[in-house]
């Protein structure tokens, strides 16, 4: 369907309940963004049970709860998430789909909007009015560029980036759900969830702080030899201290994956950048990264930036960071660490 | 009986991530300033995706392994020049736009009518790869419109681990939030999965292989039909490099002790 721009749009915010039936607070910071949007929408839930969800933002505004439930929706899988979504936005006759992009929605609303004759856009990073139309703010080329674009498309899926806006609260109440059933079946079923195999817990989305390990930690010191032991202890003692989410850059993360002694806590998942995450932390520590601009993007979300770097004009640092204390990471994080408890 | 996997990789072509890109206007709409005059590379996470096509079907007896690519044809021939050294397969080129810019309806869309012509596919054994995302148009849409295209229902994103059980059955791990992974089981094929890095390095060069890939490789060029990737219906309000320069302070020759007592207060703060 091309059926052009109309001033005023059929919203659906479209969210699915977590594993103890509440919702995330990306959810919540979607439906404080279609808040502000200042046009009516209806909100659609997908869970096992949206019931307490639903009454947990009874008052938001809403002009409409609709509610896909079942212990099959419970699930975070495609064939279900898709039929539930899919009947969500038909019942809603939505024109505009607004959800977090959660790994959930991301996996299945593309798909969603290929059914409905739309087009989805995902990691969003703002949503907005100009001369009446819908505008939307995207990234391409990871990161590397900025693009704000205006869509005929309808049914118009919008996936929103966490972090992008302000969560709605103290909205509980008791809300009336318009319950729609859903016939979904799927050959997959869903195990669970593991950790990465390091048992190591370094990844922590909701830190307040990230911590970013360069490639300048396994390389030769300055007695021409590498002290990698030495370097997982004072990063591992940080990490335990400061309950910091751990990144890295890709080359150190390349360099494990060809199985040369690095550091060993280190997995694919904890690599930032180009090819790897771009996380939204309020500050960011990094030390001994090298690098220019396909690396650097791995902490373009962060707002307060410092480096301990010897180069003091690396690209990773000059231009990109508040501060840069041109020192040997090693004696830094060593008293650091002796400071923090 | 016919055994083994059908393993269509789709997979297209982006500038090499060290290059420094710049948005120009063109007549479609936005481009790179001197896009094809850029290095490029394939996909990163799609390349994932071709490395583990390539394991599984050396793991798995009577599989083969397809490369289904978009990209401008002449660009297309310099990168396969290094990728047909990494493993084995079949490629089946597109001649079209791989710019990031482009709707990743159109181009899921040409990619599932190349995947659909392909002679004796046994779409009961098919698995269907590719990167999770792109690292030019970075949506993560177009392989989830592939699947919905050929019917294929069963699909997982953001993937770094495949198991195949004894009966047939997959075992996938996808990335989830919290730095977690979700376990899924999928009883069989088909199944379309896009890979994140996985859990595989980069195949070495093999001159033998690249051989005899390239015998057939240079035929796919030459017959690549022209595809249609555009942006009808997008209008880009604005596409920029976004402003990066900070006021750096630099500290020099200040004490590790003072330096780790400014940097903990700074965290506490």
């Amino acid at each position: 369907m091309d059926s052009g721009v109309t001033a005023m749009e059929t919203i659906l915010v479209l969210l699915h309940t977590e594993s103890d039936g509440a919702l995330a607070r990306s959810a919540l910071e979607t439906l404080g963004l279609a808040r502000t949007l200042g046009m009516p929408f209806s909100v659609g839930l997908a869970g096992a049970d949206v019931k307490a969800a639903a009454d947990s933002i009874a008052a938001c505004g809403a002009t409409r709860f609709l509610g896909v439930a079942g212990v099959e929706f419970a699930q975070s899988r495609y064939g279900t998430d898709a039929a539930a979504a899919e009947a969500l936005a038909r019942a809603a006759d939505a024109t505009v789909i607004l959800g977090p992009a959660t790994s959930r929605w991301n996996r299945v609303m593309p798909g969603v909007a290929h059914r409905l004759g739309g087009r989805a856009d995902t990691h969003a990073t703002g949503v907005g009015l100009a001369e009446g139309k819908l505008r939307v703010t995207r990234w391409y080329y990871r990161q590397r560029m900025e693009a704000v674009i205006e869509r005929t498309h309808r049914p118009w899926a919008i996936l929103v980036e966490g972090g992008c806006g302000e969560a709605l609260t103290g909205a509980a109440g008791t809300a009336s759900v318009d319950m729609i059933a859903v016939d979904a079946h799927s050959r997959t079923e869903v195990e669970g969830l593991q950790s990465p195999k390091t048992g190591q817990q370094t990844i922590r989305p909701d830190a307040d702080l990230l911590f970013v390990t360069g490639a300048g930690w396994s390389k030769n010191q300055a007695d021409g030899k590498p002290r990698v032991e030495e370097a997982e202890k004072l990063i591992l003692g940080f990490l335990d201290a400061t309950q910091a989410s751990l990144g890295s850059s890709k080359s150190l993360v390349d360099l494990s994956g060809e199985g040369q002694a690095v550091l060993g806590f280190l997995t694919h998942l904890n690599q930032i950048g180009q090819t790897g995450a771009t996380p939204r932390h309020r500050k960011g520590l990094a030390t001994c990264c090298h690098g220019e601009e396909p690396h650097v993007v791995g902490w373009r979300f962060v707002t307060e930036r410092r480096a301990v770097n010897l180069d003091a004009n690396c690209g990773w640092a000059r231009g990109k960071a508040d501060v840069v204390y041109v020192a040997d990471a090693f004696e830094v994080m060593a008293q650091v660490n002796a400071l923090l408890p | 009986m016919n055994s083994g996997y059908q393993i269509v990789v789709c997979a297209s072509i982006v500038p090499d991530p060290l290059q420094t890109l710049e948005p120009v206007a063109g007549p479609q709409g936005p481009a790179l300033k001197n896009e094809m005059m850029l290095p490029a590379v394939l996909d990163p996470w799609a390349a994932h995706a071709l490395f583990e096509a390539a394991h599984l079907a050396r793991n798995t007896p009577g599989s083969k392994v397809y490369l289904v690519s978009l990209a401008p044809k002449a660009k297309l021939q310099q990168v396969m020049m290094t990728v047909a050294q990494k493993a084995p397969f079949e490629l089946i080129a597109l001649d079209g736009p791989s710019g990031g810019f482009t709707e990743a309806a159109d181009v899921a869309s040409a990619l599932a009518a190349a995947i659909q012509a392909i002679p004796d596919l046994d779409r009961s054994r098919l698995l269907l790869f590719g990167g999770w995302e792109s690292a030019s148009r970075g949506a993560g849409a177009t392989m989830q419109i592939v699947g919905e295209l050929l019917g294929i229902r069963e699909q997982f994103q953001g993937v770094d681990e495949l198991t195949v059980g004894a009966d047939g059955s997959l075992r996938i791990l996808e990335r989830v939030e919290g730095g977690k992974h979700q376990v899924s089981l999928c009883s069989a094929a088909p199944a379309l999965l896009g890979w994140a890095t996985g859990n595989l390095p980069e195949p070495r060069n093999n001159p033998q292989v690249g051989m005899l890939n390239m015998r057939a490789m240079m035929l796919a060029l030459q017959k690549a039909k022209p595809a249609h990737a555009a942006a009808a219906g997008v209008t880009f309000a604005g596409v920029a490099v976004p402003k990066q320069q900070r006021e750096t302070r630099l500290v020099r020759d200040m004490p590790a002790a003072d330096i780790a007592r400014e940097i903990v207060e700074w965290i506490r703060g």
